[in-house]
């Protein structure tokens, strides 16, 4: 998926040009990235190799234009590979998933597997009253949505590659990361949208 | 080695509000160590406050309080330029002490 | 407590326990109007004077004479005058990479050694914790006014503000897509639009700080790593182009604030 940067492009740029303008250029920048940081456990250096969401979201502020962004959300979303039948998995895993932050820092194992540190931005279920506002609220989403085929294979998909959606959104790919299994994908599908899940209660 | 302490005490009115820094660890004995152990409780035990050299207050203390507690204290009838001195002693015999002047 | 005497006296401790997420802002503005000025970071102060103070390393010398900024010997004010560019050194630098500056060049200590262990714990504090506290303390009250004139400066505060804005990691967050908007919460914890001036003076008038739900003296070299580590990187290196251009951005994006440190947080 990532698509890998032309380092050799601005390690001559650097070299033919030091200290021209107080402001670096994209390439520089990301030259010094890749000089300043170390992998360290899980986290390795490819981490920081920009794939064409993160370059066009970086060159543009989080503004594309909208032409742009439209195919790249649509190669995005057709690179989504999504499991046929239902996409109901167990809310209760899906509960556990949604609240845990844990995984894919370079001083957590990488075989305790990760959540989805979704109460980090959102709010779900009324019961659980510590969760961040960065994304919208998610409270009795299935009531609003249905269960039916459309709304989960939405939920998987926007949860497996946000950007497939909004190309610049805040909401990391958690799916095409790896950072999520299909099976934790669908407890969450079912965490939102099952009828019987404390989130629709 | 007992780390540092550091006290203040200003009259506020007609008493004297003493503050004072502990640095020390307040192990509960409840935590565990890295290698799964339980860390041996560690807390301070007793506080003592003198005023000019006369014992004003005793106290005991649990492992109920936080790591490098801060401790206030309101000693009546106390004027400026009184010394005060605070001191603790922990559950493993260590001890610290510190004087201030009420200013 | 049992007081003798007929003295009248309150007693209270300062505790401040695990607690459900949702009363913890309000519990920590309470202990922080309880310490008030009497915060442990004093504790940090006391010791990193001491450390300030003590000979050490080849050359059996104490960190006295070094130059932060001010000119050799001086430390008063000299947090709230950094990062600044060093000639000496040829780079810009952070109250941290000068401190480290010192310790080779006047101690004659390797970058190596001084730097095994630039984060500590609550139950070990590390050197550069303790000496980052004191320096900081004895820029309390004055304006902050970090380096903007010389070519090096006005590049790390243009670098930190383009790294401010990329794209990185797994997770694909810059840094403003937390600190980006005002209003934001990432769990219980506010989240400050380290882009503006007000929450940045906020902010960074008050780092390094003791953090009293982990009892331990943290440092915007430390701050700057953590944040990346939960943005899922790689770890940036200490005292690099990366880091200290990014404390140049937010320092300069705080200048005029009163500087109020080593503070107490969450």
């Amino acid at each position: 998926m990532k698509t890998k940067l032309m380092l050799a492009a601005g390690l001559a740029a650097l070299v033919l040009a030091p200290m021209v303008g107080a402001e670096p250029s994209y390439e520089e920048v990301q030259m010094i990235i890749h000089r300043d940081f170390k992998a360290k456990g899980q986290a390795k250096m490819d981490r920081l190799d920009q794939d064409v969401v993160q370059q066009v979201c970086t060159r543009a502020h989080d503004k594309p234009p909208a032409d742009v962004a439209k195919a790249i959300e649509a190669d995005q979303l057709a690179a989504i590979p999504v499991p046929s039948g239902s996409l109901m998995g167990d809310w209760k895993k899906g509960a556990k998933t949604a609240w845990s932050g844990k995984g894919m820092q370079w001083n957590e194992d990488p075989k305790k597997g990760a959540g989805g540190g979704c109460y980090n931005c959102h709010e779900i279920s009324a019961q659980r009253t510590s969760f961040g506002t960065i994304g919208p609220s998610l409270k009795a989403f299935g009531k609003k949505r249905g269960h039916g085929a459309d709304a989960q294979r939405y939920v998987y998909t926007k949860i497996y590659n946000a950007k497939a959606y909004n190309l610049c959104s805040n909401m990391p790919r958690f799916g095409t990361t790896g950072t999520l299994t299909e099976q934790q994908i669908k407890d969450l599908v079912a965490y939102l949208l099952d009828p019987n899940s404390p989130n629709n209660k | 080695m007992a780390g540092p302490m550091k006290a203040r005490a200003r009259m506020q009115g007609n008493y004297a509000d003493v503050r004072v820094l502990m640095s020390h660890p307040m192990e509960t004995g409840q935590r565990k160590g890295r290698d799964g152990k339980p860390i041996p409780k560690h807390f301070i035990q007793n506080l003592a406050v003198k005023l000019n050299g006369k014992t004003v207050i005793e106290g005991e203390c649990s492992q109920a309080v936080s790591r490098n507690p801060v401790f206030s204290f309101r000693i009546g009838g106390a004027k400026p330029g009184d010394k005060i001195e605070i001191s603790w002693l922990d559950n493993k015999g260590e001890t610290n002490k510190t004087e201030t002047a009420v200013a | 407590m049992r007081a003798s005497g007929k003295r009248t006296l309150l007693l209270a401790a300062f505790a401040f326990a695990a607690a459900p997420a949702a009363a913890q802002t309000s519990q920590f503005e309470q202990y922080q109007k309880m310490v008030g000025e009497d915060s442990p970071a004093e504790l940090f102060v006391l010791v990193g004077a001491d450390l300030w103070r003590k000979k050490q390393g080849p050359k059996n010398a104490s960190l006295e004479r070094c130059d932060l900024g001010k000119g050799p010997g001086v430390v008063k004010g000299a947090y709230a005058a950094l990062p600044r560019y060093f000639a000496d050194a040829n780079q810009v630098m952070d109250a941290e990479s000068r401190i480290l500056y010192c310790m080779e060049t006047l101690q004659g200590r390797s970058r190596k050694e001084a730097l095994k262990r630039p984060f500590g714990n609550a139950d070990k504090p590390s050197e550069m914790e303790y000496l980052d506290a004191f320096v900081a303390s004895q820029s309390d009250g004055f304006k902050m006014t970090p380096g903007m004139s010389h070519p090096q400066e006005k590049r790390a505060y243009e670098l930190g503000k383009a790294l401010f804005f990329a794209r990185t990691g797994l997770y694909d967050f810059s840094c403003a897509s937390c600190h980006g908007e005002p209003g934001k919460r990432i769990r219980m914890s506010d989240l400050p639009v380290l882009s503006e001036p007000g929450p940045a003076r906020a902010a960074m008038s008050t780092w390094p700080a003791y953090r009293v739900s982990n009892s331990q003296m943290k440092t915007m070299q430390w701050r700057v790593n953590n944040c990346y580590r939960q943005m899922r990187t790689p770890q940036p290196v200490w005292g690099s182009e990366v880091v200290n251009s990014m404390i140049m951005y937010l320092t300069v994006n705080a200048k005029g604030a009163v500087y109020a440190g080593p503070g107490t947080k969450r």
